[in-house]
C-alpha cells in the first residue's frame, strides 16, 4: 500500500429540488480517522455513499477528490452496519470476496493471517450464522483489512453492537486502520470521542469543527478527557441548530 | 414420531369416511367403489400401474429439469439485461393469458405423441413460476450487499454470479418446489389430450371402460407420486440452495 492521501469533498448535494446537505467543505486528513458525527437523516450516509461512489439517486454539485490526483474507485473499502457476511461463504471465504469480485487470485495465507489479527484464526471455516455478533463484525474487519486501500469508509459500523463488544471493536478497528484516511460515520458521541483524530458534527445548517480530546487513538473509555468531550459533544447534537 | 402418528390418524379417518359414504350411499362399485376394492384393484394391476407410472414419472422429471434449467437462465438473462426486460417480460405475462390446457392438442400435433409432447406440457406449466419466483429474488438483493460489492471493483457479470444468484437461491427454491406439484398436472394433460402411455392415460381408459376402481387406483398412485416429488425436491432446496443462505 503506498501512502494513504487525504481527501476533500467540497460542494452541496440535493435529491431534486430537496436539500441534503448544504455547501459544506470536508477534508479527511491523511493516515487519519475522521469522525462524521451528526443525528439521523442529516445526509451522513449519504455523504460517504457520494465519496464510495454509490449514490445514483442524489445529484452532488462540487468536487471528491483525492490529494495525490489519482481517482478514487478501486483506493478504497467500505465496511457499514449490519450483516455484512454472505450467509453462504465460510469465514475464509469472506474474507477473500474482493478477490473474488476482481477476479484475481484469492490469498488464503494472507486472509488466515488477517483473520489471526482479529482473533479469528480458529474460525476460519465456519459459516456466519455460527458467530456471534462481534465475530461476524471482526470478519468484516478482516475483510476490510484484507482489501489493503489507503482509503476505507466506516458507516455506523458498530451500531447494532452491545456496548462491550462496540468499545473491542472500536480498539481493534482503530488499532489496525493506522496509517490509513478513514472517514467514520456515526450518530454516537462515545465512539467519536474515542476514535477521531478529527471530529466533525454534520447539521441542517452545515459542518462544525470539533477540537478532539488530545489522547492517542483509541482513547479510553474511562478517559475524562475523553469523557468530557463526549458529553460536550452530546449537548452540541442536542442543541437546536 | 407424532407427525408420523398425525399422518397415519388422519389417512385412517379419510379412508373410514370414503368407506362408510360408499356403504351408507349404498353407491355401486362403477360409481364410487370403496377403498378396499381399490386397493385390491391396485394390488391386482400392480405391474400394469406401475408400467404407466414409470412412463409419467419420466415426463415429469424430464419436464422439471428442463424447466429449472430453463427457468434458471431465462430468470438470469432477464435480471443482468434492462433491455431484454423490457422486450421480453410482457411476452412472459401474456404468455400466462394463454390457458396452457389450450396448447396441449398443438403440442402433440407438433411433438407427436410420444413422451416429448408431456415433457413440453410440464415444462410450459412450470416455466413462469420458476422464472418468475427466481427473477424477483435476483432483482431484491440486499442493496448492502451490492454496495460492498461495487466498492470492491466487481464488474456486472461476478456481481451476478458471486453475489446476486448465490443470494437469491431460496426464492429459485421456492419457484421448483411451485414447480414440483405443477408438472404432473402438464403430464397428465399432455397424456389426456393425446398418448398411448402414462397414468392420465390409464386413468381416461378405465373411466371410458367403467373401470372406476382402476382410474381411483391410476388416481392414488399419481398423487403418491406427486408427494414423493415434492418431498424430494423440497429436501433437495433445503439441502443445496436454502441451506446457502440461511444457514
Amino acid at each position: 500500500m503506498t501512502a494513504p492521501p487525504s481527501l476533500t469533498l467540497d460542494g452541496s448535494a440535493r435529491i431534486g429540488a430537496l436539500p441534503v446537505f448544504g455547501p459544506l467543505r470536508l477534508t479527511l486528513k491523511a493516515g487519519r480517522i475522521t469522525c462524521l458525527l451528526g443525528p439521523s437523516g442529516v445526509g451522513k450516509t449519504t455523504l460517504l455513499r457520494l465519496i464510495a461512489g454509490l449514490d445514483e439517486v442524489t445529484e452532488f454539485a462540487g468536487t471528491i477528490a483525492a490529494s495525490d490526483g489519482l481517482p478514487l474507485p478501486g483506493r478504497m473499502a467500505l465496511m457499514a452496519q449490519g450483516e455484512m457476511l454472505m450467509p453462504w461463504l465460510d469465514v475464509l471465504g469472506n474474507v477473500t470476496l474482493g478477490a473474488r469480485l476482481r477476479g484475481s487470485p484469492r490469498d488464503i495465507l494472507r486472509a488466515r493471517e488477517m483473520l489471526a489479527r482479529v482473533g479469528l484464526a480458529d474460525h476460519a471455516d465456519k459459516r456466519p450464522h455460527a458467530l456471534s455478533g462481534g465475530q461476524k463484525q471482526r470478519v468484516a474487519l478482516a475483510r476490510t483489512l484484507m482489501e489493503d486501500r489507503p482509503i476505507v469508509l466506516l458507516d455506523e459500523p458498530f451500531s447494532a453492537l452491545d456496548a462491550r463488544t462496540r468499545a473491542q471493536m472500536q480498539d481493534l478497528t482503530a488499532t489496525h486502520l493506522t496509517e490509513r484516511t478513514v472517514l467514520m460515520v456515526t450518530h454516537d458521541p462515545a465512539e467519536a470521542a474515542r476514535m477521531g483524530h478529527a471530529i466533525h458534527i454534520l447539521t441542517e445548517t452545515g459542518l462544525e469543527d470539533v477540537t478532539p480530546p488530545s489522547a492517542p487513538v483509541p482513547r479510553a473509555v474511562d478517559d475524562p478527557e475523553t469523557l468530557a468531550a463526549q458529553g460536550r459533544l452530546f449537548a452540541r447534537l442536542r442543541a437546536p441548530a | 414420531m407424532s407427525r408420523l402418528v398425525t399422518i397415519a390418524t388422519s389417512t385412517a379417518l379419510a379412508l373410514v369416511l370414503w368407506q362408510a359414504l360408499v356403504t351408507l350411499a349404498s353407491l355401486p362399485p362403477f360409481i364410487l367403489p370403496g377403498p378396499l376394492r381399490v386397493a385390491e384393484t391396485l394390488w391386482a394391476s400392480r405391474a400394469l400401474i406401475s408400467h404407466h407410472a414409470t412412463i409419467t414419472a419420466a415426463e415429469v422429471l424430464i419436464g422439471l429439469a428442463l424447466g429449472a434449467i430453463l427457468g434458471g437462465l431465462s430468470a438470469i438473462g432477464l435480471a443482468s439485461s434492462h433491455m431484454a426486460r423490457r422486450l421480453i417480460r410482457p411476452m412472459m405475462v401474456f404468455s400466462q393469458a394463454i390457458p396452457v390446457f389450450a396448447l396441449a392438442p398443438i403440442l402433440t400435433l407438433w411433438l407427436g405423441y410420444g413422451l416429448w409432447s408431456k415433457v413440453a406440457m410440464a415444462l410450459l406449466i412450470i416455466y413462469f413460476p420458476v422464472t418468475s419466483a427466481f427473477f424477483d429474488a435476483l432483482m431484491r438483493t440486499p442493496p448492502h450487499w451490492l454496495d460492498l460489492a461495487r466498492v470492491m471493483g466487481a464488474n456486472r457479470r461476478r456481481l451476478m454470479w458471486y453475489i446476486r444468484v448465490p443470494a437469491a437461491l431460496p426464492g429459485f427454491a421456492s419457484g421448483l418446489r411451485l414447480a414440483a406439484v405443477y408438472a404432473p398436472i402438464g403430464a397428465i394433460i399432455g397424456e389426456w389430450v393425446g398418448a398411448s402411455k402414462g397414468l392420465g392415460y390409464l386413468m381416461l381408459l378405465a373411466n371410458g371402460r367403467a373401470k372406476i376402481d382402476l382410474m381411483f387406483a391410476a388416481l392414488i398412485v399419481l398423487a403418491i407420486l406427486t408427494l414423493c416429488l415434492h418431498a424430494g425436491v423440497d429436501r433437495a432446496c433445503r439441502r443445496w440452495l436454502d441451506g446457502k443462505v440461511v444457514g
